[in-house]
């Protein structure tokens, strides 16, 4: 009994935090207190700070890109468009092609080719609507075989489901099973670009992705009536790399066409004059309105391109579309053909 | 030979049990199920039965018998798990059912319980008789022409909510991962989400956020009870109990080798008292109780089934049929009270997808799964809200042209449909081609322009996106042209639009494409839709049938 305890936990010894131990706690929180402070209050130019005093800070800043420039000298500067007439799509291709020097002269081997056909409908290609696969998968070999380049993709941004668009209107497989790859326009793909001198798409979003280490690009347009701006030929191609809400456009269709001759300056601009919508454009829909122009145009100056098909595939006499004039005011190229090209029947 | 039998022997007794077999047929099912989600895509779909599952689904099929007195296309499936049921009961619910499966993973990752605390949970609860309540409510509603039974059927539950609620997930991950990646240096193209979602990249579902939450409620009622849905709320459940009553196998309790421990309970799925008189109605014939006997005194069998030791019909009194009855007879008329199927009071908004029969035809088949949506390239068809069809047409397909369009030649609605809600049409009959020509187009209702919203008409500024856009030929939207000074000072052309509605097939390109967003200058409403006699717009169509 001499061990008996008065308090039962007499000998018990706690754990007990030493003066040391409590100022260690103070001055880690003094330091903790004193960077948030910093962060939230040293002015806007300190290094690490966070202050936000105008709550312009915390928008996003996206920095816009600029496209290179694609062209390539023809071989005889003074034959800037060259047009193949008569034969299957092969033929008809490669007269054009020979006319303004050949299509080795403009690519080179290893280059990664970038095609931008019209794929903007889910819509078969007797209908006119949108570029015929024939004439894709006939350029695809060429520049695979022929001219060695090192990859050819092709992309568009369609009005419908891209998958059904390319799916349906031929394009996708063509140009798949002659060994291209299609890009899709997921939203990722899209990044602003910087288009000096342009009016309305100055910054505008632009399907980048597919242009990653793309040193030549080919636009491949079929030749259209188109309801607001009269035809949908080679330059409007280039609408279908826009991104955003893109149908404001059409409150100043001639503008943004013109802007977009300047937004890109492809190497080779095709206008597949084989089958044309003569109206009811741009969707079409009825074969009956697709006309056989026999005639494909592959040009280095887009706009006399442009005038030369509209005069004579859509077989409009008279004053040519307004964007056609207001490119030409841009500097993107002449009106007049006249001595500019090259017919090869 | 004897001394492999001794070495393999052990192993095969250890390794190939039937709840073994049975974990790997769930698997099999739980994998099919969500191939065929996945599959339900327009370059994937090449002729796959991705509806499979809804079409072996009894209660589909006795509910739109019910409903519409045929069996439509592929859902006489149906009965291959009637015979099922008849042969070995439940075995849908605890091998097959891919919500089941769910439920049952999600209960056994998160139970901590304790085994006596098991033991009790297990046990069968009088509460169990609310799913053949649920059941009788749901079938007389059909009787009558309201096909409910999408709101609460598993499968059907399953596919709308992997439809409209974790596929925008998935697109929203997709992107982020893409953009994550992309910016680190990763070919951006290999996570592109249109690779992985038919046609948009990200599909937004209107309302799918409620869907979610009711699919993931009964998920996460496993922490409190075990198969909370599968035990008191499944009418498909329901259902097939009421087959297994007489199902020729069945658990059966040796009572000479059974000591009363209870430890059969310890996960019996259904709660279907294996360790008294066994409630054969209830068992999911998960197979989980001969595991557990310590004695051997259960086994699944057809011969010597001790008839004394089973219970076989379900637990429902006179007194509740017919409660559950009289609720089934109010149900139906009350869900129309506000008149909005065929009534004065139809909404102009409800626009069905092409290939749709008449609207009251249209509930009576449509289950609610959802496979339209999932499979429209455009992202175009929504689940209804009570704005457009009311409390009865909740979450059947309706399209959204604020969204996106019908796309011309696309019949991929029709082709999923499981019920033919959406009867399948070939691109001919939608377009009105071929030897459709007489009957012309699928029309889904008929555009309108609001002449103080568009910008040529109310505000002088150049447009006509509609008319570019729309896909007939000759246009269905004319322009009235006029050259004119504007406020400013300069003159402008301006195509003032007009709908010709003889050509207007009501495919939404114009409302989708207007750049007036929020409130489109011209938008289609359902008047005129080709489906419904009732809600024709003209006498006759002004249009001469097309040539050859």
């Amino acid at each position: 009994m001499t061990n008996r305890k008065k308090y039962p936990h007499e000998d018990y010894r706690g754990d007990y935090y030493s003066r040391r131990d409590v100022i260690k706690r103070l001055l880690a929180l003094g330091g903790i207190g004193a960077a948030g402070a910093y962060l939230a209050y040293a002015p806007e130019d300190y290094p690490g700070s966070l202050r936000d005093q105008s709550g312009l800070r915390g928008m996003p800043v996206e920095v816009p890109f600029r496209l290179p420039d694609f062209r390539v000298e023809p071989a005889n500067s003074s034959i800037q468009v060259g047009i193949g007439r008569g034969g299957d799509t092969r033929t008809m291709l490669l007269k054009a092609l020979d006319a303004i020097g050949g299509l080795t002269h403009f690519i080179q081997p290893g280059d990664v080719v970038l095609l931008k056909p019209n794929v903007a409908f889910d819509r078969s290609p007797n209908l006119g609507a949108t570029t015929h696969p024939a004439i894709i998968d006939t350029l695809v070999r060429l520049l695979l075989v022929d001219a060695r380049a090192a990859e050819v993709r092709v992309t568009d941004n369609p009005i419908e489901s891209p998958a059904d668009c390319f799916a349906k209107s031929g394009i996708g497989p063509a140009a798949e099973q002659a060994g291209g790859r299609i890009y899709l326009p997921d939203p990722n793909a899209f990044e602003l670009l910087y288009t000096p001198g342009a009016t309305l798409i100055e910054q505008w979003a632009f399907l980048k992705r597919p242009f990653k280490n793309v040193n030549k690009v080919i636009g491949i347009a079929p030749a259209k009536d188109h309801n607001l701006c009269h035809a949908s030929l080679g330059i409007k191609n280039w609408y279908g790399l826009l991104g955003g809400r893109r149908n404001q456009f059409h409150q100043d269709i001639h503008e943004i066409v013109s802007d977009l001759s300047i937004m890109i300056r492809p190497t080779l601009t095709i206008v597949d004059g084989t089958r044309v919508l003569m109206e009811n454009g741009p969707t079409g829909g009825d074969p009956s309105n697709v006309r056989d122009g026999n005639a494909i145009l592959v040009g280095v100056d887009p706009v006399a391109t442009d005038a030369w098909a509209f005069e004579h595939l859509l077989q409009r006499p008279g004053r040519l579309p307004d964007y056609l004039y207001m490119a030409e005011q841009k500097g993107s190229g002449k009106v007049n053909y006249k001595d500019r090209i090259k017919v090869v029947t | 030979m004897s001394r492999l039998r001794a070495v393999i022997g052990p192993v095969l007794n250890r390794w190939l049990r039937l709840t073994r077999v049975r974990i790997a047929s769930q698997v099999f099912f739980f994998t099919l199920f969500v191939l065929a989600v996945w599959a339900t895509w327009t370059s994937r779909l090449g002729g796959y039965p991705v509806s499979a599952l809804l079409e072996l689904d009894p209660l589909v099929m006795f509910s739109t018998v019910l409903a519409t007195g045929y069996v439509y296309k592929l859902l006489g499936w149906g009965l291959i798990i009637v015979v099922i049921t008849f042969l070995f009961g439940r075995v849908f619910c605890n091998w097959m059912c891919p919500y089941g499966t769910l439920h049952q993973f999600i209960g056994w990752l998160f139970d901590n319980r304790s085994a006596t605390r098991r033991i009790e949970q297990n046990r069968y609860h009088p509460v169990q008789f609310l799913k053949y309540s649920i059941l009788i409510v749901f079938l007389l509603m059909s009787a009558m022409g309201a096909l409910q039974i999408g709101l609460l059927d598993p499968i059907v539950m399953m596919y709308r909510a992997m439809a409209t609620f974790f596929a925008p997930i998935l697109d929203t991950a997709l992107g982020r991962v893409g953009g994550a990646t992309e910016g680190l240096g990763v070919d951006g193209s290999l996570l592109d989400t249109l690779k992985f979602s038919p046609g948009v990249e990200h599909r937004i579902f209107v309302g799918s956020f409620w869907i979610g939450m009711i699919f993931l409620f009964f998920v996460l009622m496993n922490l409190w009870k075990p198969r909370f849905f599968c035990r008191f709320v499944c009418p498909l459940g329901a259902l097939l109990g009421v087959i297994a009553s007489k199902s020729v196998f069945r658990i059966n309790r040796l009572v000479d080798k059974c000591t009363d421990c209870n430890l059969c309970l310890l996960r019996c799925e259904g709660a279907s008292d294996p360790q008294a008189q066994l409630r054969q109605a209830e068992c999911f014939a998960c197979m989980n109780c001969i595991d557990d006997c310590p004695e051997n005194a259960l086994e699944f069998t057809a011969l010597r089934q001790d008839r004394k030791q089973v219970r076989p019909y379900p637990d429902l009194s006179r007194r509740k049929v017919v409660f559950a009855g009289a609720l089934g007879l109010v149900a139906a008329p009350a869900l129309r009270n506000d008149g909005r199927v065929n009534d004065e009071n139809f909404s102009a908004k409800m626009i069905r997808p092409p290939g749709s029969v008449e609207e009251s035809e249209f509930l009576e088949r449509c289950i609610k799964c959802d496979q339209c949506l999932n499979v429209c390239p455009t992202n175009v068809l929504q689940p209804a809200t009570l704005q457009e069809g009311g409390i009865e047409a909740v979450w059947t397909p309706v399209m959204n042209f604020r969204i996106a369009h019908c796309q011309l030649k696309c019949t991929l609605c029709s082709e999923v449909c499981p019920t033919g809600a959406i009867r399948k049409i070939e691109v001919a009959e939608k377009l009105g081609e071929g030897p459709y020509r007489e009957q012309g187009p699928v029309r889904l209702g008929t555009a309108f322009i609001d002449t103080t919203r568009c910008l040529p008409w109310a505000n002088q500024v150049p447009c006509v996106v509609c008319e570019e856009v729309c896909p007939v030929a000759p246009k269905a939207i004319q322009t009235h042209d006029e050259e004119t000074k504007d406020v400013f000072g300069k003159m402008v052309i301006l195509y003032k639009p007009f709908i010709v509605p003889d050509l207007c097939i009501g495919c939404g390109i114009c409302e989708a494409e207007c750049p007036v967003q929020d409130q489109p200058a011209v938008y289609v409403t359902a008047v005129g839709e080709s489906r419904s006699k009732n809600r024709k717009l003209l006498l006759r169509s002004r249009t001469p049938v097309r040539p050859i």
